[in-house]
């Protein structure tokens, strides 16, 4: 780690994590999260307003915690990132303005950035600088698409995207019919190893000959788990929880790992970087690890804790646009819901402002003293 | 600095009197329009946010989204600047400046717009002294216990025949909420701390995407 690359610390606020990561360049320094996730579980999904409630009781706690992890002071910093878009509005507003605060209290330029290009920068704290251009999968409970970057602060291009649900959708959805609780991810991936995959031929949506080859759709799959659950139930017999679940998880990985080693064939990118929560999945990772060695593939996924919604992602992204000298945000940064993912941060719009009031500071000094 | 209401508004006190302040309404603007209007009144004064010893707050009742944009920059702030946030109760900010510029003396009552034709409110004996916890309410509930009282804000504007007296200001002002807290502070009196007023529970609605699909 040298000392002259970016000290950036970067605030996420998307969804229910309140995340606040610290990293120099491609080092991880600090990851402070705080989840609100067990207060959603009752209601079988993310509820906005108490996501957001948590976010501001969280915020400066979180800030200060990793701070203290990373043993430096705020002064030092380099950057104050946060994730503008896409994601819950109330849930980002919260994040948005506790970073221009920060921001502006210790004269730090900001960035706000995209969390979807945040999930795939976030690789380079765990296996160094990004190829370019690099080939990325996102699966999370929010989106799935394959994403080709070359260059992860400025070009982001969607090749696919699902056209119904997000994977991690799917799986909160059968984890729910199998009254498993909520979040369905980790709990599916539990009961999943102790199963047989084969047991039950669930379909793979768009995998046709005709179907758009790079997008997703996982509506259909969770119908058909369902309904086969139901026929169960309903002839009175015993739901084989494990063997669902580990069919279910198949049939999602199977075309996810398919699909994007088929792109990085017809891209001619020689790895792929899978990232979000959902490639927390054991059986995502190691089937993807299958495919891409067959394939002459080299795979990139971060640690569990890394794929999940984390401040360092954005961290790790704020240092990069440092690094290549993008320009800040501006002081009217707003939290973007719908922020494409074409977009890897939110640029200032009035690059003249700061001179301006500067200027009018000092006739103003003048005047009076 | 107060974002429970429509109104944006920033002000810098010195203990004494307000030096520079700034009041925007824009109900759906308020994470946009803060942090300019901070650095527009601190430019105006021709300071630097670190000479600033204290921060304070109004902690609502106000509509989640706004309020929470004002208490979390206070934090923040706060944090990074290492001085301390006070809390005050918006519809006091509101009472004080009627005190101070309506010469309202009392008993009066406050009214803000809560939306869903509901207002927060709560009463006043002088311009300084509320007498009972803010609440949420509609206003034909409240109409007859407050016949005769003039009521102050946009919540007693926007239902004239709830609240046939409705007075100014219509919306709160941070240096009202500042000179409050000063004179507050000054006479050793507790401030609140920086929570926000919600008088509300969250709706539990899970967004449309994650709907139940199974077939019943
Ligand atoms: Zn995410």
């Amino acid at each position: 780690m040298a000392a002259d690359e970016p000290l950036v610390l970067g605030i996420e606020t998307s969804c229910d994590e309140t995340g606040v990561g610290i990293v120099r360049g491609t080092t991880l320094l600090a990851d402070a999260v705080a989840s609100s996730v067990d207060t959603h579980a009752r209601f079988g999904g993310v509820v906005p307003e108490i996501a957001s409630r948590a976010h501001l009781e969280a915020m400066v706690p979180t800030i200060e915690r990793a701070l203290k992890e990373a043993g430096v002071s705020a002064r030092d910093l380099d950057g104050i990132a946060v994730t503008s878009g896409p994601g819950l509005a109330g849930a980002l507003l919260v994040g948005v303005s506790a970073a221009k605060a920060y921001a502006y209290a210790l004269d730090k330029p900001l960035y706000g950035v995209n969390h979807l290009a945040s999930h795939i920068c976030v690789d380079q704290l765990e296996h160094g600088p990004l190829p370019e251009p690099t080939m990325a999968l996102l699966v999370s409970g929010g989106h799935s698409s394959l994403l080709l970057a070359p260059d992860i602060t400025s070009d982001v291009r969607p090749l696919g995207a699902t056209i119904d649900d997000a994977a991690g959708e799917a799986f909160d959805k059968i984890a729910r019919v199998l009254n498993l609780g909520f979040p369905g991810g980790p709990v599916i991936d539990r009961f999943a190893k102790e199963g047989d995959p084969k047991s039950i031929a669930f379909p793979r949506g768009l995998t046709g000959p005709r179907d758009a080859p790079y997008d997703f759709s996982f509506s259909g799959l969770k119908t058909s788990v369902a309904r086969w659950i139901e026929a169960k139930r309903a002839a009175g017999e015993e739901v084989p929880v494990r063997d669902v679940a580990a069919s279910f998880q198949e049939a999602v990985v199977d075309v996810l790992t398919r699909k994007a080693v088929r792109a990085c064939k017809d891209e001619g990118v020689d790895h792929l970087m899978i990232g979000g929560g959902v490639a927390a999945n054991s059986r995502l990772r190691a089937l993807a690890q299958e495919r891409c060695e067959r394939a002459g593939i080299r795979l990139r996924v971060p640690r569990p804790k890394l794929c999940t919604d984390n401040g360092a992602m954005v961290a790790a992204l704020g240092a990069e646009m440092v690094a290549r000298n993008r320009r800040p945000s501006d002081l009217e940064l707003s939290a973007d819901s719908s922020l494409p993912v074409t977009e890897p941060h939110v640029p200032g719009k009035h690059q003249h402002a700061h001179d301006h009031d500067h200027v009018h500071e000092i006739s103003k000094d003048n005047l009076y003293s | 600095m107060d974002t429970a209401t429509p109104a944006v508004t920033v002000a810098l006190h010195d203990g004494a009197s307000v030096i520079a302040s700034s009041g925007q309404v824009d109900a759906r603007r308020h994470g946009e329009l803060l942090l300019p209007a901070v650095d527009r009144v601190l430019a105006e004064a021709g300071v630097k946010l670190d000479a600033v010893t204290g921060v304070v707050v109004g902690v609502g009742p106000g509509p989640y989204t706004g309020l929470r944009v004002g208490l979390v920059t206070a934090a923040t702030f706060g944090s990074a600047l290492a001085v301390p946030v006070h809390g005050i109760c918006t519809l006091d900010g509101l009472a004080y400046a009627a005190g101070q510029e309506g010469g309202l003396e009392g008993p009066f009552a406050v009214a803000t717009d809560a939306r869903r034709k509901e207002v927060y409110w709560a009463r006043y004996e002088d311009a300084r002294t509320r007498t009972g916890d803010p609440a949420v309410d509609r206003p034909a509930d409240i109409a007859e216990a407050l016949a005769g009282l003039p009521v102050v804000g946009q919540g007693a504007v926007l239902y004239p025949e709830a609240f046939p007296d409705a007075r100014g200001p219509e919306h709160v002002a941070a240096g009202a909420l500042a000179g409050l807290a000063a004179e507050r502070l000054a006479a050793g009196q507790e401030l609140l701390e920086p929570q926000p007023l919600y008088l509300r529970r969250p709706d539990a609605q899970v967004p449309k995407n994650y709907k139940v699909v199974t077939p019943k």
